[in-house]
């Protein structure tokens, strides 16, 4: 067993343990760093499958910003201290049934399916790659989806802004006719 | 380049992964943790392509740059959902969403 073997099963228990975690504990901030961990460990997993820019990516804009954004709107809209009362029993085991059932059957179906590999000469990922293929309009381009997600970057970022502005709060007795 | 590790080994993780974020998609009640959960499902698919990209088809790239394109819409998703969340705040002050039904009737 090699180093890299040791490395893939230490990330995969971390994986697995924190993104149980991450959906069951009952304080929110811990769900949001056990995400934490989740996501650094797919970083890791990316490394051990040498797509070093993609597991930069992943450290920098989900490690370090979808999260910092999670754990800023916690501090806004809930109180640390909180925790959520316990699941009623009947609903967590049927969900649980339900979503082992359907592990289940995608893992044998995966265990079950011989995969064949392209025998073509695995390509370099380097900078140089990445650049070229981003704004390639040819065989191998990117560049139309580039496009199109900038415009997708700014709509959501006006979207944002414009939906988080401070609108009219809600008189006392409409709030009453709502509860 | 490609350690002993079989491709079923990544698959497997990820689809645990996957199924695990479904079940905090069921049964979560605050709007946060739903968002969560959802990263989680986007993270596996992330983890899904890139393992075919790089055990199957090693020759190409498309399992890398749609991974990427995935986490750029995912983070627009989580700055529009986040604003939402805040606004819904404001209006309600909580954000469980058995409470936030005024557009149903």
């Amino acid at each position: 067993m090699e180093g890299r073997d040791i490395m893939f099963f230490i990330f995969a228990v971390v994986i697995i343990v924190f993104s149980v975690l991450t959906v069951t504990s009952r304080r929110i901030l811990r769900a949001a760093v056990s995400l934490l961990f989740v996501l650094i460990s797919t970083a890791g997993l990316y490394f051990l499958l040498n797509y070093q820019f993609l597991a930069a990516v992943q450290l920098t804009l989900y490690a370090g910003g979808i999260v910092v954004l999670i754990i800023f709107s916690i501090l806004l809209t809930s109180q640390i201290s909180h925790k959520f009362e316990a699941l009623d029993w009947k609903k967590a085991i049927f969900s649980a049934l339900a979503v082992i059932a359907g592990a289940i059957v995608v893992i044998t179906t995966i265990l079950k399916h011989t995969f064949a590999a392209d025998t073509a000469a695995a390509l370099e990922v380097n900078m140089d790659v990445i650049g070229k293929s981003l704004l390639g309009t040819g065989a191998n381009g990117y560049v139309l989806p580039f496009e199109v997600i900038s415009v997708l970057l700014v709509a959501a970022m006006i979207g944002a802004i414009v939906i988080a502005k401070k609108g009219s709060p809600v008189k006392e007795e409409e709030k009453k006719q709502i509860n | 380049m490609n350690s002993g590790i079989p491709v079923e080994y990544y698959l497997v993780i990820a689809t645990i992964m996957f199924f695990t974020g479904i079940y905090g998609f069921i049964t979560r009640r605050n709007l946060i943790t739903i968002l969560m959960s959802s990263e989680l499902i986007l993270n596996s698919v992330n983890i899904n392509f890139l393992a075919f990209n790089r055990y199957l088809f090693p020759g190409n790239l498309d399992g890398h740059f749609f991974s990427l394109f995935v986490i750029a819409v995912a983070a627009a998703e989580a700055a529009v959902a986040i604003a939402i969340i805040i606004s819904i705040y404001r209006r309600f002050s909580n954000i469980n969403v058995e409470n936030v039904n005024e557009l149903k009737y």
